[in-house]
C-alpha cells in the first residue's frame, strides 16, 4: 500500500522537476562530478596507505641510520677506517649492535641486479637489491631468520663495488626464495647474481626485508632482497646502529661526536646524515602521505559544499512552492506525504546523479590509470560512493522538507 | 551606475547571509586548492633555460639492442656508455658538446679547525659554462687545452666562494678536494636552474645548486665514480678499466646546435656513427638514436611530478564542482528575486541594465571568494612542502602574479557562473510578476 503510494508520487515529482530543469541538471551534475571525484581520490588514499603500510622487515623502534663517507681515503685504507669505526661504535653505550651497509630499507638509494637460478639464461627471472654488510646485519636490523644461518665473520670480505663480483654465501628474503625455488626449497641451493658468473649459496632466508626504494617502479621486486657478506670499501657507506631500547635519542647525539673523535677527515651530510628509522620512513614516504592527506582534505570539502549545495536549492525550492504543499495539506495531505515527497525528490535527483557519476568515476579512472601508473578502480568503491552520495543527499534535504511539511494548510489561502 | 549596482550586490548579498557564504567559501576553497597545485605544476614544469631549451640537445644510442629497448617504448637508455661519450666528444660534430657526470669530492678546509664537507659538484667539459649561460662572478671557464691536459682545475659556485674565501675573487686560488689542489679558474655567479635541466636523469630534476665543476677528463684519472645512477645490461667485469670499458651507461651528454639544419645534421650523424657500430660489430641490431632537446628530454624524464599532475587534476574538478554548486545557488537567489526584477523592469529598467547587476553582483561574490581563496592559498604554500620534497617546495612561492592569478580566476569564473542565472533574470517578464503578487 505505502510502496503503492510513494509510486504514485513519482509522476507528479518528475512534472514538478520538468518545471525547474536547470536546477535539477545542476544537482545531478554536481552529484555525478562529486561521486567521480571523491571515487577516484578515496582510491587513491586507499593505494597510498596500502604502500605506506608495508612492513620493511626491521624492527623499526630504536634503529639509527648514519650516512658516512670518507674523505681522501683509498680503497686498502678504507678496510682499516670502515673496522675501527664499527669496534668503537659497537663499543659506545647505549649501542646493542652495529653493522656497515651500503643501503638499507626505505634509504632511497642502493644496487638492484638481476637474479637467476639458470647463470646462462638470457633474461633474469628477476630483479632484487642488494645489501653488502656483514655478520651483524640480521642482529642490527632485527631482521627474523627464517631458515639457515647467519654468516660467520670469517665470511666476510671486502671489496669495492667496481671489483666484487660474487660472493659464495648470501641470505635471501622468503619472497626471493619463493619466487626462484616455488617448491619451498631455496635453502642451500645457488642463485647467480652475475650472468654466467659463479654459483653464491643460499645459506639462510629471512623472513623479510624490503628494498631500499618505496616507489611504484619497485612493486615487482619490493621484497626481493639477496645479504652479500661483503663490506664495500667504496667512499659512501651506512651505519646503521641498534640502540638499546630508550637510547635511541641519546646515541643519536654521541655517535657523530664518536664518529668525528675517532677520524675527522669524513662527511656526515648536514641533511639526511644521521636518521632515526622512523625519520627514515617519514622522508621515504613523504609524498604518499602529502598527497593522501590533501585527497582526504579535498573530498571532505568536496561532499560538504556538496551537501550545502542541496540544502540552499532545496530550500529555495520549499520557498518557492509553500503556496502548493499549503494547497496539498488543505486537500488533506499529511505531514508525513509533504515530507516523503520532498525526500523521494531528492532520492530521485540522487540516483540519477549517483549513475552518471559512477559512469564518470569509471571513466576518470581509465583516464588515470592510463597516466599516472593507477591501478583499477575497485567496483566496491564506486557502489560505497554512490550510497554515500545518496545518503549525503537525503541528510541535507532532511532539514528543508521537514520545513516543508511544517507548513500549515493556511499558507493556501494566502496571496503569497 | 556601476557602484550603484554594487551597492545593491553587497545588500542582496548581505540579505541571504547563509546562502552568500556558501558560495564565497565554495569558489575560495576551489580557487585556491587549484592556484596551489598550479604553482607547483608551474615550478616543475618550468623552462629553466628559455634563451636556449631549443638549441641544446641530449643524444640518446642504444648500445644495448632492442630486447632492452623494447622494455622502455623502443627507447635508447637514457645516459650514454663512457666509450660513446668519450667516441661524440671526439668527432666535436657540434658548435659545443660536454660530457657530464654527478661526483662527491669534499672539500676539504685550509683551517684544520673546520670539518670536510660535500658540495653538489659534477664532472665537465669546458663546453658547459658558455653552452649553459652560465654566469661568472670572477675568471673564467678553464680552456679546452686545460680539458686535453687533464688539468687540475675547478670552477666555483658563489656559495662554496663565500663559505671558503668569504666572497673574495677566489681565481687563482687553491681548493683543496679529497686531499688534492685544484686551481680554480672562475666563480660562477648565482646559478640554479630549476629544474635542474642537464641531469633530471640522476636528480629527477631537483637538486641543490651545483657549486663545482672539475674537468671530465681528470675526474676519470682519478677513477672519480659517478654518484648518479649507473645502469648495466651486463656484469662490467673487474675493476676502473674494465667498467669504463663496458656498455654500462652513466654519462649525461649535451650538445649545442643553434639551427635546425645543424641539428639534422648531428641526427645524421649519431646514426652513421650507430650504423659504423654495427659494422664493426659492436652493435648488432640496426641504429636506434634520438636527439631531444631541453623541453623535450624534461618531458621524457617526466619532471612534472606525477604528484602535482594528479592533484592538479583533481583540484581543477575540485573548482569545477564548486562553480557548478555557485551557478546553483545563483539561480535560486536570481528566481527568487523575480518580483524584484519584475518591479525594476516594470519601472524602467532594461534587460541591460539587469544584467548588469546581476554579473556586478556576481563579481562582487567572487571577489570575495578570491579574498578568501587568496588566505587559503597563502596556506596552501605552506602544506606544499608536507607533499612534495624540499627542494620542489623551496620554489614554490605567493608571488605577485599568483595573487593576482587567485583573484582573477575567482572573479572571472564567478561571473561565468552567474551567467546563466543572469540570463534567466533577465528574461523575467515585469508583467506577470506584478501581476501574480
Amino acid at each position: 500500500m505505502s510502496l503503492q503510494i510513494k509510486l504514485m508520487q513519482i509522476e507528479p515529482i518528475l512534472a514538478a522537476l520538468r518545471r525547474h530543469k536547470a536546477g535539477t541538471i545542476l544537482i545531478i551534475l554536481q552529484i555525478a562530478l562529486t561521486l567521480a571525484i571523491v571515487c577516484n581520490a578515496l582510491f587513491i588514499i586507499e593505494q597510498r596507505i596500502a604502500r605506506i603500510s608495508r612492513p620493511s622487515g626491521v624492527i623499526e623502534s630504536d634503529l639509527l641510520a648514519v650516512e658516512n663517507s670518507w674523505v681522501g681515503a683509498n680503497n686498502e685504507s678504507m678496510v682499516a677506517l670502515n673496522r675501527t669505526d664499527l669496534t668503537a661504535l659497537r663499543q659506545l653505550p647505549g649501542v646493542r649492535d652495529a653493522t656497515l651497509s651500503n643501503s638499507f630499507p626505505l634509504r632511497v638509494g642502493g644496487r638492484v641486479t638481476g637474479v637467476r637460478i639458470d647463470p646462462s639464461a638470457k633474461k633474469e627471472i628477476a630483479q632484487t637489491a642488494e645489501y653488502f654488510t656483514d655478520d651483524h646485519a640480521l642482529a642490527t636490523m632485527g631482521a627474523k631468520l627464517l631458515a639457515g644461518r647467519n654468516f660467520r665473520a670469517d665470511e666476510v670480505t671486502t671489496s669495492d663495488s667496481k671489483s666484487y663480483v660474487s660472493s659464495p654465501q648470501v641470505i635471501i628474503t622468503r619472497e626471493l626464495a619463493e619466487r626462484l625455488y616455488p617448491d619451498g626449497s631455496a635453502l642451500g641451493k645457488p642463485i647467480y647474481l652475475v650472468k654466467d658468473g659463479a654459483p653464491s649459496a643460499v645459506i639462510g632466508i629471512v623472513e623479510r626485508l624490503q628494498v631500499p626504494w618505496p616507489g611504484a617502479w619497485t612493486d615487482a621486486f619490493a621484497d626481493y632482497v639477496v645479504l652479500v657478506p661483503v663490506q664495500l670499501t667504496d667512499e659512501r657507506n651506512v651505519y646503521l646502529l641498534r640502540a638499546q631500547p630508550g637510547q635511541l635519542q641519546a646515541i643519536s647525539k654521541t655517535v657523530p661526536q664518536l664518529l668525528f673523535r675517532t677520524n675527522r677527515m669524513r662527511v656526515i651530510p648536514d641533511q639526511r646524515g644521521i636518521r632515526s628509522f622512523a625519520e627514515v620512513r617519514a622522508d621515504a614516504y613523504k609524498s604518499d602521505i602529502g598527497i593522501a592527506a590533501f585527497m582526504g582534505v579535498i573530498s571532505v570539502i568536496l561532499l560538504t559544499v556538496t551537501a550545502a549545495g542541496i540544502v540552499g536549492l532545496t530550500s529555495f525550492w520549499v520557498g518557492q512552492r509553500r503556496k502548493q504543499i499549503g494547497v496539498r495539506r488543505a486537500l488533506g495531505a499529511t505531514k508525513h506525504d509533504i515530507l516523503s515527497y520532498f525526500l523521494t525528490e531528492n532520492l530521485l535527483i540522487g540516483a540519477a546523479g549517483v549513475v552518471i557519476g559512477a559512469l564518470l568515476a569509471i571513466g576518470l579512472n581509465q583516464w588515470m590509470m592510463s597516466e599516472f601508473e593507477m591501478q583499477r578502480l575497485s567496483l566496491l568503491y564506486v557502489l560505497a560512493g554512490m550510497a554515500v552520495l545518496l545518503l549525503l543527499g537525503q541528510g541535507a534535504v532532511l532539514a528543508p522538507a521537514m520545513r516543508a511539511s511544517r507548513v500549515s494548510p493556511v499558507e493556501a489561502t494566502r496571496l503569497n | 551606475m556601476f557602484a550603484y549596482y554594487l551597492h545593491l550586490g553587497v545588500r542582496s548579498l548581505r540579505r541571504n547571509p547563509a546562502l552568500t557564504a556558501l558560495m564565497v567559501i565554495a569558489i575560495g576553497f576551489g580557487v585556491s586548492a587549484s592556484i596551489t597545485s598550479y604553482a607547483v605544476f608551474r615550478a616543475t614544469s618550468n623552462n629553466p633555460i628559455p634563451q636556449k631549451s631549443a638549441q641544446l640537445f641530449v643524444p640518446q644510442i642504444d648500445n644495448w639492442g632492442p630486447e632492452s629497448a623494447a622494455e622502455n617504448n623502443g627507447e635508447p637508455p637514457n645516459a650514454l656508455s663512457y666509450t660513446d661519450a668519450i667516441a661524440l666528444m671526439q668527432a666535436h660534430k657540434a658548435p659545443h658538446q660536454t660530457a657530464l657526470f654527478p661526483i662527491a669530492p669534499s672539500v676539504v678546509p685550509d683551517d684544520p679547525e673546520r670539518l670536510p664537507f660535500r658540495p653538489t659538484s659534477y664532472a665537465a667539459y669546458a663546453d658547459t659554462f658558455p653552452m649553459f649561460d652560465i654566469p661568472f662572478d670572477y675568471g673564467s671557464a678553464w680552456s679546452s687545452a686545460e680539458d686535453q691536459g687533464h688539468a687540475a682545475v675547478a670552477v666555483i659556485g658563489d656559495d662554496l666562494n663565500r663559505r671558503l674565501f668569504s666572497g673574495a675573487n677566489s681565481v687563482g686560488r687553491s681548493i683543496n678536494l679529497d686531499g688534492r689542489n685544484y686551481r680554480i679558474t672562475g666563480v660562477m655567479g648565482k646559478w640554479d636552474p630549476e629544474p635542474l635541466f642537464f641531469d633530471p636523469v640522476n636528480t629527477s630534476g631537483f637538486s641543490d645548486s651545483v657549486q663545482l665543476f672539475v674537468p671530465f677528463t681528470r675526474a676519470i684519472d682519478l677513477q672519480l665514480p659517478t654518484v648518479g645512477n649507473t645502469a648495466c645490461n651486463q656484469a662490467p667485469g673487474n675493476g676502473w678499466d674494465d667498467f669504463l670499458r663496458s656498455e654500462c651507461v652513466w654519462i649525461a651528454y649535451w650538445a649545442e646546435l643553434p639551427t635546425k639544419a645543424e641539428a639534422d645534421n648531428y641526427l645524421q650523424f649519431l646514426q652513421g656513427y650507430a650504423a659504423e657500430q654495427q659494422r664493426a660489430g659492436r652493435f648488432h641490431w640496426t641504429p636506434n638514436v634520438s636527439l631531444r632537446n631541453v623541453t623535450q628530454w624534461l618531458v621524457n624524464q617526466r619532471v612534472v611530478p606525477p604528484e602535482s599532475r594528479i592533484s592538479m587534476l583533481v583540484s581543477l574538478g575540485f573548482l569545477v564542482i564548486c562553480l557548478v554548486n555557485t551557478v546553483g545557488l545563483l539561480l535560486a537567489k536570481c528566481l527568487r528575486r523575480a518580483p524584484e526584477i519584475g518591479l525594476r523592469r516594470a519601472l524602467g529598467a532594461t534587460r541591460k541594465d539587469i544584467y548588469l547587476q546581476f554579473l556586478i553582483e556576481a563579481g562582487t561574490v567572487g571577489m570575495a571568494g578570491g579574498l578568501l581563496g587568496l588566505l587559503l592559498t597563502g596556506l596552501g604554500m605552506l602544506g606544499v612542502g608536507f607533499v612534495f620534497d624540499s627542494r620542489i617546495a623551496r620554489l614554490v612561492a605567493l608571488d605577485v602574479s599568483l595573487v593576482m592569478l587567485t583573484l582573477l580566476v575567482a572573479i572571472i569564473a564567478t561571473v561565468l557562473a552567474a551567467l546563466y542565472p543572469t540570463w534567466r533574470a533577465a528574461q523575467v517578464q515585469p508583467a506577470w510578476q506584478l501581476k501574480s503578487n
